[in-house]
């Protein structure tokens, strides 16, 4: 196997570090300093980064593997299709925006609107573990895909902040909490997991243990709430009449 | 290759012409009160410079005229030296000058068509501020919305004690090399890359926007502009520049200057929480959240926004209650970061002891140790 190319990023625009990316295989990007689009796009390479990258990582990622060693900013795998985003660290709002495949998997907290508008088709489900806490609007228009938020972090604020769910209409979210304190709209049902949702979820929260040394044990023994729309038309009637 | 600027060597001003569009803002400030150059603050805007897109640059500093700490520092743009004589006749009239000159810029090509600009330390006139029964902040703010609204060619546009604006057409960095930041120290530094969203960008239009002591830059664009404007205009404001930050700086002076609100009680007026969400506090609380939505309602600003308010002793950043601009906080030892991106923060301090992201309607406070500014 070819071993990975070294870039120093620093110094570099975002259009520059972009064109480097793209004549080389398997890569180390150092010294990123808020280059925005780093893989957009990208298909196949196995990038991984130092430093803090720019927003919209991996935007439209369509295969490979991204590994960021630190923080991540917004739009972290807006609209992408296929491939992996690993976050050593926290990510910014709007990560994994209107996603339809592949996994973003965030050591600590995300931002707002973490999975807005993900959503699935056929074998395309896309998932996105966060291991801390999430902001205001997670999940807002969820429409499928899989959303599991740990609360991993220690912190004062709730495990999701106002609004979560707002507008979901498809797929499930998970959130390692008994919600007591978390106001859902009337439009989703969220109810204690059973051993079945638990089994959908072991996977990821298995892959999420090995990439980030957790106890697996100790996390899965925790309450879990899982939330899903309401199974009939939620929204009938309130646009239109169907 | 940075995009030509089309819209600076034209003479079209605020309210002329729309412009779709983000900006970048940035800030830094010594909680000891220890005083640093504009250096970091500048490169902060480096890595953000894709945010911007050189209609406008600017930056506040606090704690920069030890030497006249007293006095009023004005600085003003003029179109012309006739407009300069003009205001300086006003000046004289109303002020005891104690010192006028040019700020001194650095030549560059990337900052063209400068007005002149200039800077005076002044303190209202004796016989004139006693006649008016005004405190000596009132008179000046009254003074400098005066040549704002009257005196044509003629722009104040920074007018607080032991600090100043600094703002041009330009990308950020260029400004901050410009007016020679690197040169000055100050316990706290804000800074906007501006990316204008409805007004063509003209010098006076940049960010931040100052009155007395209160400093905004800004990120976003607020939908209640105009009834936030008709409101602060009852109250003796003029906002003469039609850009959404003007009114804000405004809404801050009144809050905070003229009914006395504390910076947390400002911030719930500004970015009000939902109904829903007052309801489900302590009932305490709720009275005083529903008291400041209720006798301010007008006040309450709507759409994107990210602020940093810059005061004497202080700054606070604060997000709109939906959060739909970005924002992070950083600190180091006695530092602390606000910015619109966290490589910003990142190039100012590389290795910091926390970094979070606040809650949209959620002030970040940072008050200098009293006595140390």
């Amino acid at each position: 196997m070819k071993k990975p190319e070294n870039i120093n990023a620093e110094g570099l625009e975002f259009s520059e570090l972009n064109a480097i990316i793209r004549d080389k295989g398997d890569c180390v990007i150092e010294n990123a300093c808020g280059q925005r689009f780093i893989a957009a796009g990208m298909s196949y390479r196995d990038i991984k980064i130092h430093g803090t990258p720019g927003n919209a990582l991996g935007a439209y990622l369509n295969g490979g593997t991204i590994e960021v060693f630190g923080n991540a900013q917004d739009a972290v795998g807006d609209t992408m299709n296929a491939g992996s985003i690993v976050i050593h660290g926290s990510i910014g709002d709007a990560a994994g925006y209107a996603m339809r495949g592949g996994e973003i998997y965030v050591k600590t907290d995300a931002g707002y609107r973490a999975g807005i508008h993900m959503k699935a088709y056929k074998d395309k489900v896309p998932v996105m573990v966060i291991g801390g806490r999430t902001g205001s609007f997670l999940g807002e228009y969820q429409a499928g895909g899989v959303i599991i938020v740990l609360g991993l972090t220690e912190s004062e604020r709730p495990i999701v902040g106002n609004f979560p769910c707002t507008g979901m209409h498809g797929g499930k979210l998970y959130l390692r909490s008994d919600c007591r304190d978390i106001l859902f709209p009337k439009q989703v049902t969220a109810k204690s997991a059973t051993k079945e949702d638990l089994e959908d979820i072991a996977k990821y929260v298995k892959k999420y243990c090995k990439l980030y040394h957790a106890d697996y044990d100790a996390l899965m023994s925790g309450d879990f709430t899982v939330v899903t729309p309401d199974s009939k038309n939620p929204y009938k009637q309130m646009y239109v009449q169907n | 290759m940075r995009p030509e600027n089309s819209f600076c060597s034209s003479n079209i001003r605020e309210g002329e012409v729309r412009i779709p569009s983000g900006c970048a803002i940035s800030a830094a400030i010594s909680k000891s009160g220890k005083k640093f150059t504009g250096e970091g603050i500048i490169n902060s805007m480096k890595p953000m410079h894709d945010r911007s897109n050189g209609l406008g640059g600017g930056f506040a500093a606090y704690g920069i005229y030890p030497d006249y700490k007293d006095y009023y520092a004005f600085h003003i743009f003029y179109d012309d030296n006739d407009c300069r004589f003009d205001c300086e006749k006003f000046l004289s009239r109303h002020f005891d000058i104690v010192r006028s000159e040019i700020i001194p810029t650095r030549k560059m090509p990337e900052i063209t068509d400068c007005p002149l600009i200039w800077r005076y330390f002044v303190y209202p006139e004796h016989n004139r501020l006693v006649a008016s029964q005004l405190s000596a902040d009132e008179f000046t703010a009254r003074c400098v919305t005066r040549i704002n609204a009257e005196l044509k060619g003629a722009y104040v546009f920074s007018s607080g004690k032991n600090m100043g604006a600094f703002k041009a057409v330009g990308f950020p960095e260029d400004v901050g090399m410009f007016y020679k930041l690197d040169e000055y120290e100050a316990y706290l530094w804000t800074a906007h890359g501006r990316y204008p969203t409805n007004t063509p960008g003209w010098w006076g239009g940049a960010h931040p926007f100052a009155l007395l002591n209160y400093s905004i830059v800004h990120n976003g664009e607020i939908s209640s502009y105009d009834a936030n404007r008709r409101y602060i205009e009852m109250f003796g404001y003029k906002c003469t520049l039609q850009t959404d930050t003007e009114v804000i700086t405004y809404i801050a002076d009144y809050l905070l200057r003229k009914q006395g609100l504390t910076l947390e009680e400002t911030a719930s007026v500004i970015a009000a929480p939902f109904w829903t969400t007052i309801e489900r506090k302590p009932p305490e609380e709720q009275e005083k959240l529903k008291f400041l939505r209720t006798v301010y309602s007008s006040l309450l600003v709507t759409g994107p926004f990210s602020i940093i308010l810059g005061y004497e002793g202080g700054m606070m950043a604060l997000n709109d209650r939906l959060k739909l601009r970005s924002m992070v906080i950083g600190e180091k030892d006695d530092m602390v970061y606000a910015a619109s991106e966290e490589a910003a923060i990142r190039v100012m301090e590389p290795s910091l002891d926390k970094l979070y992201a606040p809650a949209g309607g959620e002030p970040v406070i940072v008050k200098v140790k009293e006595g140390a500014f």
